[in-house]
């Protein structure tokens, strides 16, 4: 009931939205929507936490197979969570901005979250395959409308990425389907193909390209930064906050346990890819002046790291309990990562867009001093920005710690120069978001950030809401590793190649 | 009460200075100058107060382990949120809270004008350095102390970068900060390798991991001596050791009180702390021990000779405790950790006289740091003058003095480990004693060099600064006093009795009475020599010549800062501006912009479709699932 519900409150509501009469209540019914949602997901988090609650199945599109089955496991929820929250911060930070055809903006909002939700907790592949499009739809709209100047080249170029992306996933769904014994598109017999090395060397491409994209990695990055600094501020919330992560999840579901082969043959390349990407975005944000792309690149580099330790964990345990323990820990790290990054890079785009509001520019060098103009500001901007580069006590912290401990026991050759390298990024992610917080408010103010700025009641409200999610997971991380410990633990069980030895 | 009891009670130490950053941290537009004061300083007596119970309290074998909750469990690997006190940690607990407290005293007179709401946010950084710092030494396990650790790199940050209107002040903190993260990475690496090979972080699983307990070790000896040198590097940056110590001199930027207490009671003890608390892996390791006394020495004596030329009081000051930290790990290396241990006490009570002393003179001279527009502040400043003489004496060496002891102790250990290493510290100790001896003379000798405006405005600071100085002046006499050597005084070295249960008492080198005499004898006598010579020099001021070549070296500090800015600054500055503006375009956008092109035609048909009519969008969905739906249903044999 609760997985339903997390796909039809946004939908209908979305459409309702969509066809309000009075544009003015776009907002508020937008707003209330997404806090509806979120109060199912706690709900379903807290009080009906039975797998009966959390699965749906009905037939749907009989000719192909395909099912409507939604099926809430840990991971499903946790990134319910982040997703229901990310909605609830994009409304509430967009609150003051008067924005052209308030209620079709909204209700397309209302719509992409729709999209991540059946894409986090579908069960059945081409139900995914139809969330991971219906998410997309939306955000490409929303680009294109209200997005910046640039925004039409930017959409197509964003467009082009990801739709050839689809198709390839597409084909790759196909062709599994077709080897099904009873033509299904379920995720269990998926993972009952158990194919043969031969062909998951090149199937895993078909998958991995889609997901690499979306995540993204380098070198298919190319079209974040600009998208990120295109498509108004409440839609780069969702995207980098929630629907990158997409990228990463769709890895951990319908990549890992499906192709665990392929995974592992290919996870030296995917690591470096992951790891070259950390240090190449995180140069580039060095020498970066505007804000936007500043976070973009940083994001880049974050969820590279991501993906690298994911793809550590990848090959044989030979059963052992050590080497699980291992990648048990590395494994809880991209959990607890990949909803703390979310908050983070949220946070930050809400700030990005404040001073981007305020000013009417994002480049560092055109502003300063903003330290003495807006107290209030620079305390929320710090512990953020902070929070992004993964200060002890931060929510990022835990999860980078971990995350590092599963490149350290990958099962390369390579792992101790994965570990370096990916290390740097410690440290030139220090050297970037330094000198942002300098250029941004240290230093003499200038005559446009002289009157400071001042935030309104629901930007209050949303920064705290990101402030008190990055002390409580930074102060008490085992909160949401108690949550996800059992099912990292029969995850990992279910992604170890080596029962294909025992054959 | 059990709360406020021994143990628990120990729990307020760190809580009480996290309580006075939230109040005026968050109440700093509300309160006086007077209750932010008030507040700042009174949180530090309190923890004061129970960090002297504790001391008294500490159980003399086990540690005692305080564990306020799971930070990170996951199956076997367990990181508690957890303290420990034991000799090692009380003893920094009250150098730290002590120290900490004068210090904060001295602020409040210090920084009175600046406006109640950067006075607030100036005592708020303060307690939030000294939280960090407790965290740091009370953590029972590696990563509790790395997050105390990160905490005081932040919040030096913050405290150098203070006056945030100056940029050259933000690009010091910037610096500060990135050089203790370099460091900070091979810390991490460490805690990594400690996990993979123990399954633990945990201080008291230390002995378990080397095997000392009729056990085979976890760790082999390429383990520790991976793991020792990787958190060596970490100490490298916290410490302020070569390669990684020129932001310890930038670091004045910040208010001098802050200066006194990067340099004395937190952040740069750190690594010895660290160290010390590793003593087990580190004697294990005695490769990366002999490594630690090179660097050690060779930063003591590269950071006094650039001492020797510096004409900024507290350069002058900041580039001596580079050299006594080197000390420090000359001890360290040698094996000698109680030695380093006791120079981190009597080095934090002369270097806070120190520096605070610089403060009331920079106070009087209305802001002048500069050494050379100095001179004659005896009259003015009679106490400042003779607590100053107090520090530098002991800073020198002299007996009976706190800094002879364990100077001393340090000499001795260096002496044990080889003579080469006895006779750099030793000529080292001469050129402290000769540098700091021409930052007296300069300061208070002579006849006044400064302006008629500012030498009307000379004046003694007001008794909340006085005092701190006095009580530090006394503890920069009779401090070294717990550290007294055996040949001097039978059982005088109570220190290493008290902190045997954390760092085991070395049975190794014994030397003769007779040696040890002729050894102490001598230092003594050279360091006089030294101090005879600079007062010679220096009685009467007189421009010093700048034109040898060597001396022009030594004021550009060997040039180091320019060969890092070259080598490593610059092109990493260039290589991402390349990526930036070159690689990123042309090559991996211009991949997919190729792609573009080629598809212009589609995509000015999604121009014209692009026409704000929502009617159309949607159909454009609906034609968009259909399609796929219809490729979907062909496909299927």
């Amino acid at each position: 009931m609760i997985a339903l519900l997390l796909v039809l409150i946004p939908l209908i509501g979305g459409g309702l939205t969509l066809f309000l009469p009075r544009p003015a209540l776009a907002r508020p019914v937008a707003l209330t929507i997404a806090l509806i949602s979120l109060i199912a997901v706690l709900l379903g988090l807290c009080q009906f936490t039975q797998a009966a609650h959390w699965s749906y199945d009905e037939e749907w599109i009989q000719p192909i197979g395909a099912r409507f089955s939604l099926k809430g496991d840990v991971l499903a929820k946790w990134m319910s969570l982040l997703s229901s929250i990310g909605a609830v911060l994009s409304i509430l930070g967009g609150w003051n901005t008067d924005r052209k055809l308030p209620a079709r903006f909204y209700g397309l909002l209302l719509w992409m979250q729709a999209g991540m939700s059946i894409v986090f907790l579908a069960s059945d592949a081409f139900l995914f395959y139809f969330g991971w499009e219906l998410a997309l739809i939306p955000a490409y709209f929303l680009s294109s409308i209200w997005g910046g100047e640039k925004r039409i080249a930017v959409t197509i170029k964003f467009f082009i990425y990801t739709f050839v992306g689809s198709v390839l996933m597409l084909i790759g769904l196909i062709y599994l389907q077709q080897l099904t014994p009873d033509g299904s598109f379920q995720w269990q017999a998926f993972r009952n193909l158990e194919l043969t090395e031969s062909k998951q060397i090149w199937l895993f491409w078909l998958f991995f390209l889609a997901f690499a994209i979306k995540v993204p990695l380098f070198p298919f990055h190319t079209w974040q930064p600009d998208a990120y600094e295109q498509a108004p501020t409440p839609v780069t919330l969702l995207l980098s906050g929630v629907m990158v992560k997409m990228g990463v999840v769709a890895m951990i579901r319908w990549l890992l346990p499906i192709l665990g082969i392929g995974a592992f043959i290919w996870s030296d390349v995917v690591i470096c890819l992951a790891v070259v990407g950390i240090l190449y975005a995180s140069l580039i944000a060095i020498r970066q002046d505007d804000l936007k792309r500043l976070i973009a690149y940083s994001s880049i580099a974050h969820m590279g790291l991501t993906v690298a330790a994911l793809f550590s964990l990848t090959g044989f345990t030979n059963n052992s309990n050590v080497v699980l323990h291992y990648h048990h820990i590395g494994f809880q790290g991209v959990m607890l990562q990949l909803f703390s990054h979310g908050v983070n890079i949220m946070g930050m785009w809400l700030l990005a867009d404040r001073i981007e509001s305020r000013f009417g520019t994002r480049k560092l060098s055109e502003l300063g001093g903003l330290a003495r103009t807006a107290p209030t500001f620079t305390i929320f901007f710090v512990i953020i920005a902070l929070a992004n580069i993964a200060l002890p006590l931060t929510n990022a912290f835990p999860g980078e710690f971990l995350q590092f401990n599963a490149i350290f026991h990958a099962q390369s050759p390579y792992r101790i120069v994965f570990l370096l390298l990916s290390g740097m990024g410690v440290i030139l992610s220090a050297i970037y978001t330094l000198n942002m917080i300098r250029r941004i408010f240290y230093g003499e103010t200038n005559a446009a950030t002289e009157n400071g700025l001042r935030l309104t009641t629901a930007e209050t409200l949303a920064l705290s809401i990101v402030v008190v999610l990055v002390l409580v997971f930074g102060i008490y991380p085992q909160a949401a590793l108690n949550f996800t410990n059992d099912f990292s633990w029969e995850y990992l069980k279910s992604i170890d190649i080596t029962r294909f030895l025992a054959k | 009460m059990a709360m406020l009891s021994f143990p628990n009670i120990a729990y307020l130490i760190p809580l009480l200075p996290l309580l006075g950053f939230l109040v005026n941290g968050l109440l700093r537009n509300q309160l006086s100058h007077r209750a932010i004061a008030l507040i700042g300083s009174g949180v530090m007596a309190l923890a004061f107060g129970i960090s002297l119970l504790v001391f008294y309290h500490v159980p003399a074998g086990a540690p005692t382990i305080l564990t306020a909750f799971d930070f990170i469990r996951i199956g076997e690997l367990q990181i508690p949120f957890a303290f420990q006190l034991d000799a090692l940690s009380s003893l920094f607990l009250l150098i730290i809270t002590g120290i900490g407290f004068l210090i904060h005293v001295y602020s409040s007179a210090y920084m009175h004008e600046e406006s109640a709401s950067h006075y607030g946010r100036y005592f708020a950084y303060l307690n939030l350095f000294v939280f960090s710092m407790l965290l740091l030494v009370m953590g029972a396990n590696y990563v509790i102390l790395f997050i105390g650790w990160e905490g005081v790199g932040l919040c030096s940050y913050l405290l150098i970068g203070y006056w945030f209107r100056n940029p050259a002040y933000s690009q010091a903190a910037n610096k500060a900060f990135v050089m203790n993260r370099i460091g900070d990475l091979a810390f991490l690496i460490a805690i990594f390798w400690l996990i993979a090979r123990t399954g633990s972080v945990s201080f008291t699983d230390l002995p378990m991991a080397i095997g000392t307990v009729g056990q085979s070790a976890k760790l082999s000896s390429l383990d520790i001596t991976g793991i020792t040198l990787l958190l060596f590097i970490g100490a490298t940056g916290k410490s302020a050791q070569i390669p990684l110590y020129t932001w310890l001199p930038d670091a004045m930027a910040g208010p001098t009180p802050v200066s006194a207490l990067i340099h004395a009671a937190t952040m740069v003890t750190a690594g010895i702390y660290m160290i010390a608390r590793s003593n087990l892996l580190y004697t294990a390791a005695p490769l990366v021990l002999s490594i630690i006394a090179i660097i050690g020495v060779a930063t003591a004596l590269l950071a006094a000779t650039i001492a020797l030329r510096q004409n900024d009081i507290k350069k002058v000051l900041a580039y001596s405790t580079v050299s006594q930290l080197g000390f420090m790990f000359l001890a360290l290396g040698s094996g000698a950790y109680v030695a380093a241990v006791f120079h981190v006490m009597t080095h934090a009570f002369f270097k806070a006289l120190l520096f605070l002393g610089s403060g009331s003179v920079i106070h009087a001279m209305s802001g002048e740091q500069d050494i050379r527009k100095m001179g004659g502040l005896k009259k003015s400043l009679p106490i400042t003058y003779w607590t100053f003489l107090i520090g530098c004496v002991a800073i020198a060496g002299i007996f009976p003095f706190s800094g002879f002891f364990s100077k001393d102790a340090i000499l001795l250990s260096a002496f044990l480990k080889s003579p080469i290493f006895y006779v750099i510290a030793l000529f080292t100790a001469l050129l402290t004693a000769f540098y700091m001896f021409r930052l007296f003379f300069l300061t208070f000798g002579g006849s006044f060099r400064g302006t008629e405006e500012q030498h009307h405005h000379l004046h003694e600071s007001p008794a909340a600064m006085t005092i701190p100085l006095v009580v530090l002046a006394i503890l920069s006499i009779v401090g070294g006093w717990v550290g007294i050597p055996e040949v001097l005084m039978h059982g005088g070295d109570r220190l290493v009795a008290f902190l045997s249960p954390v760092i085991p008492v070395s049975s190794g080198h014994e030397i003769s009475h007779a040696t040890e005499y002729m050894l102490m004898g001598l230092s003594t006598g050279l360091v006089l020599l030294s101090i005879l010579f600079a007062w010679n020099k220096y009685k009467q001021y007189r421009a010093e010549e700048s034109d040898n070549s060597f001396a022009r070296l030594l004021e550009n500090k060997w040039y180091v800062d320019e060969l890092y800015q070259a080598a490593i600054v610059q092109p990493l500055h260039k290589l991402g501006g390349w990526i930036r503006s070159v690689f990123e375009p042309k090559v991996a956008d211009g991949a997919i912009q190729g792609i573009g092109r080629s598809v212009r035609y589609l995509s000015q048909q999604f121009r014209l479709i692009q026409n704000g009519q929502t009617g159309n969008y949607a159909l454009w969905m609906v034609i968009g699932i259909v399609v796929i739906l219809s490729v979907q249903f062909f496909l299927r044999k």
